[in-house]
């Protein structure tokens, strides 16, 4: 037998199975055409919604693309300078033991400006979640190598390509935190496709339950595109990604708590 | 009738500013050891105030991290400090202009050594300029408060959290190596609660604890992209400075009626030149003493009334001449300025002071 | 055998064209129209019935702004 359910009848509120989330404002945001930003904002606040945790739950920004998420999350959220979030988590965790906290971090402002930061809360165990955006590039300041830039790879300050010999070598800063006592679990992942995101939401969610358990620091990096940095439609910035980005930074679990 | 005893104890200045810290139900303390003002830290961490008051005190990774882990609790509407020395205060410079431009209240204690670079960990009044004229990058000032004595450094950690709090702005503690170090009798003050979470829902409405759902996010930032708007944000900061100028001037005249001249002095240098003072009213000099107490606002007012009826004002500090210039727009040439300093880490004596009084004033 | 039909709303004024989700539908539903919303982006519409209300364009979609119904039937 053919449906013959009209547009109007399928789109009924009991036939919804997925909408934006609430704690998402409904302003625009900010981020260019197919920027894996937004996915990640996204999942980060539908587990916030589906724990039920909003009211008691305090976001802190970086400097960046994502320095404006505070307009995007309909949440508590403070704006820390370049690379210090961590700190600033450190502290309203420690307030406010009974509270959520997570930071949301690009690759510059975690793994180079703000690695003392990263590194000494991530020893020191905060119950935090860090949610680590890896783009390979300094997105907002117009596309300058960043910490994290693959071997040959161009960027504005690397016009010829980055050339390890002269300006060193990318950091792998998600497998370094994974060997510190303080971190509980530590994992790689993507939001490029529909299977990406759904392990990555999952990641999320499970760092937000070792928080609740004061288990030690969860940090999830979340590889991610830029493609007007890298001067590329998004499309190809995801089939770019897949290709030459996944291969240096594989996917999957680097640490998990002990059962 | 029962006199209540007051509680004395026999302290050092960076031991009376934790003390003090504690017993005003402060919630947290992040700092990093640096001499000379390790002691802050320190006699926290065996005092234990997290058992004492449920106060979190934490030893940062750096100074850049403590002034952050400071934004952060100060985001939440929480009374937190931090302590340094010159260069660490150098250090934290970034952070306490985020910090005035998210117009957040916190104390800033700089027990100061004398510069530049690492300097010396000897006493000094060379960080004047750092503290009052904003420090860091951007428009803004602190509330720069300048303690002579220990007893002043406890007085003033209750003080400046109550500035912080009703400007929503830093306040600095400006000591030095002299008072942070030197031991005296302090009265403390009596234990206060700590806030409850409600108590700072109340007071800071504006504080990150958690979005409920019958208000709208508040965000902590000092951001606006928006020329407009980031104008609209300085001019309300200067507005407070304007007010913090009429209502929080705080100054110590001492035998300024009858004077011909005048010492102007704060902190150490003050307590110097009041036996200067001494020296020369033995010797029948009619010398006066300002102590600037707050070094922003300053005590313009009080300095230009005294300029109209004086010989001359000598302004004695342990640094090349900072405040001076301070005291010159303020007197707007109505009298001879003079300046005598000592830097480097060393102290002047007394008979210096009044010989300098006596060279570049009296004599010249 | 059950069946499942869906349909998709995408508030093509917040949507950037950046095309995530056409690789993501599984039954090809979704192209970029020919016309342009107001910021002048080519945005995500649907071009034919066979949506099964999967939702897998609206969470790969970096602004949100699929919304997605499914019937069984």
């Amino acid at each position: 037998m053919e449906h013959t359910l009209t547009k109007e009848e399928i789109r009924q509120e009991k036939n919804l199975v997925y909408k934006k989330t609430n704690v998402m404002t409904d302003n625009i945001l900010s981020y260019c055409p197919g920027c894996g930003h937004g996915t990640a904002h996204r999942i980060l606040a539908e587990v916030i919604e589906e724990m039920d945790i909003q009211d008691i739950t305090i976001g802190v920004d970086p400097v960046g693309c994502s320095v404006l998420a505070y307009n995007f999350f309909n949440l508590d959220m403070q704006q820390a300078a370049h690379g210090r979030a961590p700190a600033l988590a450190t502290a309203i965790k420690r307030l406010f033991p009974e509270k959520f906290v997570f930071t949301y971090q690009g690759d510059g402002d975690l793994a180079a400006i703000g690695t003392a930061e990263t590194i000494h809360a991530c020893n020191r165990g905060e119950n935090i979640t860090i949610i680590f955006i890896n783009n390979g590039i300094y997105g907002m300041t117009g596309g300058q190598m960043a910490p994290t830039t693959l071997p040959g790879m161009k960027s504005s300050t690397s016009p010829y390509g980055r050339d390890v010999q002269m300006m060193g070598n990318p950091l792998k800063i998600t497998e370094l935190v994974a060997q510190l006592p303080g971190t509980c679990f530590v994992t790689r992942q993507a939001v490029h496709t529909p299977s990406t995101v759904r392990r990555a939401k999952r990641a999320i969610r499970l760092a937000f339950e070792y928080q609740s358990k004061n288990m030690g620091l969860s940090f999830i990096e979340i590889v991610s595109n830029c493609n007007s940095g890298w001067k590329m439609t998004p499309r190809q910035s995801n089939e770019w990604m897949e290709a030459n980005m996944l291969p240096f930074y594989p996917l999957g679990d680097i640490k998990v708590p002990e059962k | 009738m029962l006199r209540m005893k007051k509680e004395l104890k026999l302290m050092k200045g960076n031991e009376a500013v934790a003390e003090a810290a504690i017993r005003v139900g402060a919630d947290g303390y992040f700092g990093y050891p640096i001499t000379p003002q390790s002691e802050v830290l320190e006699y926290l961490m065996a005092e234990k105030p997290y058992e004492r008051t449920g106060m979190v005190v934490l030893q940062a990774e750096s100074e850049v991290a403590a002034i952050n882990m400071v934004y952060g609790g100060a985001g939440c509407g929480k009374m937190v400090m931090t302590s340094s020395s010159s260069p660490g205060i150098s250090l934290k410079q970034e952070g306490i202009s985020y910090i005035a431009g998210a117009e957040l209240p916190c104390l800033i204690v700089n027990v100061v050594r004398g510069g530049p670079g690492l300097g010396t960990i000897q006493p000094s009044q060379s960080d004047y300029f750092q503290a009052v004229k904003g420090g860091g990058h951007g428009d803004y000032k602190l509330l720069v408060l300048a303690p002579a004595s220990v007893q002043e450094m406890a007085d003033f950690t209750t003080l400046g959290f109550e500035l912080a709090f009703k400007y929503r702005n830093p306040v600095m503690i400006l000591s030095d190596g002299a008072i942070g170090q030197m031991m005296e009798k302090v009265e403390l003050p009596e234990q206060k609660p700590r806030r409850t979470e409600e108590q700072i829902r109340e007071q800071c409405p504006w504080a990150t604890l958690g979005k409920p759902k019958n208000r709208e996010r508040n965000i902590i930032t000092s951001l606006e992209l928006d020329s407009l708007k980031q104008e609209q944000v300085n001019l309300r900061i200067q507005a407070k400075y304007e007010r913090m100028k009429k209502e929080e001037v705080r100054y110590e005249e001492i035998m300024c009626d009858d004077a011909e001249y005048i010492l102007i002095a704060f902190g150490t240098s003050a307590r110097i030149s009041q036996k200067a003072l001494q020296l020369g009213r033995e010797k029948g000099i009619k010398v006066g003493l300002l102590r600037p107490i707050t070094l922003f606002p300053f005590p313009e007012e009080a300095i230009a009334k005294l300029s109209q009826k004086v010989k001359g004002m000598l302004v004695v500090e342990m640094n090349a001449g900072q405040m001076i210039e301070d005291v010159r727009l303020s007197v707007c040439n109505r009298t001879k300025v003079e300046h005598f300093g000592r830097f480097g880490g060393i102290i002047p004596s007394p008979t210096e002071v009044l010989h300098a009084l006596e060279q570049k004033l009296i004599g010249g | 055998m059950a069946k499942v039909i869906g349909d998709i709303v995408i508030d093509i004024e917040r949507c950037k064209g950046c095309e995530v989700c056409i690789p993501a539908c599984p039954h090809d539903v979704i192209a970029l129209a020919k016309n342009v919303n107001g910021k002048g982006y080519h945005y995500a519409e649907t071009i034919n019935d066979k949506c099964t209300g999967c939702a897998n364009c609206a969470i790969v979609c970096p602004d949100g702004v699929i919304t997605v119904y499914r019937v069984k039937i």
